[in-house]
C-alpha cells in the first residue's frame, strides 16, 4: 500500500486511508473544502447510495441513469466531481485499475473535473503483469479496461508540466482498509 | 519564429537543413528539449541490468510478432470481428482515406476529433477530410497547437517541441477569440482544455491511433497523459482507429513490457496517466462509448520491409522517439528539415519503405553513424546497420543482389562509382598503394585549397610530408 501511495502522490494525487465507517465523511469533507456543487454517482451502487444518503442539501447528487446522449451537455458543462470504484491497483506504477460497467460508465472517470476513487487495499497487485495473469484478463476483456495514474497532464508547452489537460484536474483516492472483502470485484 | 514546412520528399533536404542550422533560436529550443528528454529517460532506467534485459525482452516480443505477422494479423482480425469491431485493410494512404471517408459519409459526419496518430499524419488524413468538406480537429495539446499554427508536427512524441511558450501565447491570442496574452503554462493549457471540450462533445467521429493491438483478445491499447485519447474513443458515436500492420502482438501479457519500455523511453515516465484498452463497441446495457468501432490497418510499404529479414527489424519500432532524442543530427536540424512524417533515425530507416528510396535516400546519408540511436532503442533495432544497408541499396548497381528495394541505385553516380573503383584498386594492391601515397606526400603542395563542402567551414586537408612508412624507416635507420 505504501508503495502505491508514494507513486500516486508523486503525480499529484490526493490519497486518504479510510474505513467503512468514515469514507463518506472524508468525501463530504473534501467536497466542502473544495466547494463542490455536484457529485456524479453510478446507478444503483451501494457506495453511491451510501454517499447520497449523507449528502448535505447544498451538494447535488446526480446519478448516471440514462444513456449519455440524453444528457451529454449537462455532464460536460457542469458536473464538478464523480465517484467510482476501482477494480484494483498496481503498486509498481501507482496505477488504479478501472473496468467501467453499465452501473459506472466510462465517462464518469473522465469528464468531471475531480474524480473520487474507492480502492479496496486487498485488490492491490504488484504490477501490470501480475494483475492480468492473476485475474486472467485474457479470458474475457471488458469493453474498456483502464489504468489511471493521477490527474490528466501534459508537457507539450515547452516541456513544462501542467495538470488538468482533458481528463480530470484532480484525483482523490480513498484506500479502503476493511477486512472480509478480499479479492477483486 | 516558426515557418510552415510542408511534408514532402527530401529533394531540398540540404536546403532545409542549411536554413535551420542558421537559426540559433530554433537550435537552442531543440538542444534544450533534447537534453531534457534524454535526462528524463536516463532517470527512468537507473539499473543498467534491468534496462538491458527489458530491451532484450522487448526486442524478442517484437521479433516474434513480426516473424508471425501474417498469422497474427489474421488472428487479430478474427478476434476484433468477434468482439464487434470492424476491420478494414488499406494498401495505400489513398485507400485508407477512402475507407475513412466511406464511414464518415455513411454516418453523415461533419466533424472529426482526433487523438494523436502518426499514421494519420502519414496518410495526410486531415487534408483528405478537408477536401471532402469534413473538419478534422486535433485534440492532443501539442497537435492542436501545431494545427492552429498551420504547421506539421516536428517530433513524434512532442509535436510542438519547436515552439516556445511565448510562441504559443501569441498564437492563442491571435487565433482563439476572447483570449488574452498569457505566458502562464497552466493558463494556456486551461484555454486549450476549454476550447477542445466543446469539440469532443460536438464531434461525430473520434479518430485515434493504436500503440499495440493484441491478437488473442482483440484489444486495442492506447497510452496517453492528457485524456484526449479517452475522449476521442468514448464520446463520439463512431470511433475509427488507424495504425500500421506491424503494431500487433500475440498475447495480452506481451503488452506490459512494451508499454513500460515505451513510456520510459518516450517521456521518462514509468507509466502514462492513462492506459486505455478497447475491446468492444458500446454493448446493449452500457450507457456510453461509441456505437461503432473500426480499425484500419495500413500497409503503405511496410510489407517491403517485412519481406527482407534484415530490414524487417525496422518494423519492431514502438514509436517512442528515443532515437531522435539522442541523435546529434536531429538535435541540430529538428524534425521539419527531414521533410517526412517520421523524422530522426527511425524516419531515415522507415521512410524509404513508405515513400520509396528515390526521394528519401539523403536521410540515410545524413548520419555520423555514432550509434546513439541503436544504443537507446528500447527494442534493439540495429539502426546503424540499417542505415548502412540503405546507403548500399541507394548506390547499388541495378539488377544485382544489392538492389532489392523500390528505388535502389537512385544515388549511384558514374563519378562516385569510378572514384570508389579506383580507390578500391589502389588500396588492395600494395605496389599501387606505395606509389600513390608517395605521389600524395611529395606532391602535397598541389593540394587544392577549395575542397568543396569540406572547406566551407574547415581548413583544407593536406597529406603529410612524410608517410608513416617513411617515418618508420627513418626511425629504424637512426638505430
Amino acid at each position: 500500500v505504501a508503495r502505491l501511495r508514494q507513486a500516486l502522490e508523486a503525480v499529484k494525487t490526493e490519497v486518504h486511508d479510510v474505513t467503512d465507517a468514515d469514507w463518506v465523511s472524508v468525501v463530504l469533507g473534501i467536497a466542502a473544502t473544495k466547494g463542490l456543487r455536484h457529485i456524479l454517482i453510478g446507478q444503483g451502487t451501494e457506495h453511491g447510495e451510501a454517499l447520497a444518503r449523507q449528502a448535505p442539501t447544498n451538494l447535488q447528487i446526480v446519478r448516471y441513469e440514462r444513456a449519455i446522449e440524453a444528457w451529454q451537455t449537462q455532464l460536460f458543462d457542469g458536473i464538478d466531481a464523480g465517484l467510482t470504484l476501482a477494480r484494483g491497483a498496481l503498486a509498481q506504477t501507482g496505477s488504479l485499475i478501472l473496468w467501467p460497467t453499465p452501473a459506472e460508465p466510462r465517462l464518469m472517470s473522465l469528464v468531471p473535473s475531480l474524480h473520487f476513487v474507492l480502492l479496496d487495499a486487498n485488490t492491490i497487485h504488484a504490477d501490470f503483469h501480475a494483475a492480468m495473469t492473476v485475474e486472467n484478463w485474457a479470458d474475457r476483456m471488458p469493453t474498456n479496461a483502464l489504468l489511471i495514474c493521477g490527474p490528466s497532464k501534459t508537457a507539450d508547452i515547452q516541456q513544462t508540466l501542467a495538470y488538468g489537460a482533458h481528463g480530470p484536474r484532480e484525483l482523490v483516492v480513498l484506500i479502503w482498509h476493511g477486512h472480509g472483502h478480499g479479492g477483486a470485484a | 519564429m516558426s515557418r510552415v514546412v510542408p511534408i514532402n520528399p527530401t529533394q531540398d533536404f540540404k536546403e532545409r537543413t542549411r536554413f535551420v542550422l542558421n537559426d540559433p533560436a530554433q537550435r537552442q529550443n531543440f538542444r534544450g528539449a533534447m537534453d531534457f528528454l534524454q535526462a528524463k529517460r536516463r532517470a527512468q532506467f537507473p539499473d543498467p541490468e534491468e534496462l538491458q534485459s527489458l530491451r532484450e525482452l522487448g526486442s524478442q516480443i517484437r521479433r516474434y510478432s513480426l516473424a508471425n505477422l501474417p498469422r497474427l494479423l489474421e488472428q487479430l482480425e478474427a478476434s476484433l470481428t468477434a468482439n464487434g469491431i470492424q476491420v478494414h485493410w488499406a494498401q495505400t494512404p489513398d485507400e485508407a482515406n477512402a475507407i475513412a471517408l466511406q464511414i464518415a459519409q455513411r454516418v453523415q459526419a461533419k466533424r472529426i476529433i482526433k487523438g494523436k496518430s502518426m499514421v494519420s499524419e502519414e496518410i495526410g488524413f486531415n487534408h483528405a477530410m478537408q477536401a471532402a468538406g469534413i473538419e478534422a480537429f486535433e485534440s492532443d495539446m501539442g497537435e492542436y497547437i501545431v494545427q492552429l499554427a498551420g504547421e506539421a508536427p516536428s517530433h513524434i512524441i512532442m509535436p510542438a517541441i519547436h515552439k516556445t511558450k511565448q510562441d504559443i501565447a501569441r498564437l492563442f491570442e491571435q487565433e482563439i477569440p476572447g483570449v488574452a496574452y498569457t505566458e502562464d503554462v497552466d493558463a494556456l493549457i486551461q484555454i486549450g482544455r476549454r476550447v477542445l471540450r466543446h469539440k469532443f462533445a460536438e464531434a461525430d467521429i473520434g479518430l485515434s491511433g493504436v500503440n499495440v493491438a493484441v491478437a488473442e483478445t482483440g484489444t486495442l491499447c492506447l497510452v496517453e497523459n492528457e485524456g484526449n485519447g479517452r475522449m476521442c474513443t468514448t464520446v463520439p458515436r463512431v470511433h475509427i482507429a488507424i495504425t500500421g500492420i506491424e503494431k500487433v502482438v500475440e498475447k495480452l501479457e506481451h503488452v506490459p513490457p512494451l508499454l513500460s519500455l515505451l513510456t520510459r523511453s518516450a517521456t521518462g515516465q514509468s507509466v502514462t496517466t492513462y492506459v486505455n484498452m478497447i475491446s468492444r463497441p458500446r454493448q446493449p446495457d452500457e450507457k456510453d462509448g461509441p456505437q461503432e468501432v473500426h480499425l484500419i490497418l495500413l500497409d503503405n510499404g511496410r510489407t517491403q520491409a517485412y519481406a527482407d529479414l534484415e530490414l524487417r527489424e525496422t518494423l519492431k519500432c514502438i514509436r517512442c522517439g528515443a532515437c531522435m532524442n539522442h541523435c546529434p543530427v536531429y538535435a541540430r536540424i529538428g524534425g521539419h528539415a527531414y521533410g517526412t512524417t517520421y523524422p530522426g533515425p527511425i524516419g531515415a530507416i522507415i521512410s524509404p519503405h513508405l515513400l520509396g528510396l528515390e526521394s528519401t535516400y539523403p536521410l540515410a546519408f545524413a548520419s555520423t553513424l555514432c550509434g546513439a540511436c541503436a544504443e537507446v532503442c528500447p527494442v534493439k533495432i540495429p539502426i546503424t546497420d540499417l542505415l548502412v544497408r540503405l546507403r548500399n541499396e541507394a548506390q547499388a548497381r541495378p539488377d544485382t543482389d544489392d538492389a532489392s528495394l523500390r528505388g535502389s541505385g537512385v544515388a549511384r553516380t558514374v563519378t562516385a562509382s569510378t572514384v570508389w573503383g579506383v580507390w578500391s584498386q589502389v588500396y588492395s594492391k600494395s605496389g599501387l598503394y606505395k606509389l600513390a601515397s608517395w605521389f600524395m606526400s611529395r606532391g602535397r603542395a598541389l593540394s587544392p585549397s577549395d575542397q568543396g563542402a569540406w572547406t566551407r567551414s574547415r581548413t583544407p586537408l593536406v597529406p603529410a610530408a612524410r608517410r608513416l612508412r617513411d617515418l618508420i624507416k627513418d626511425h629504424a635507420d637512426k638505430k
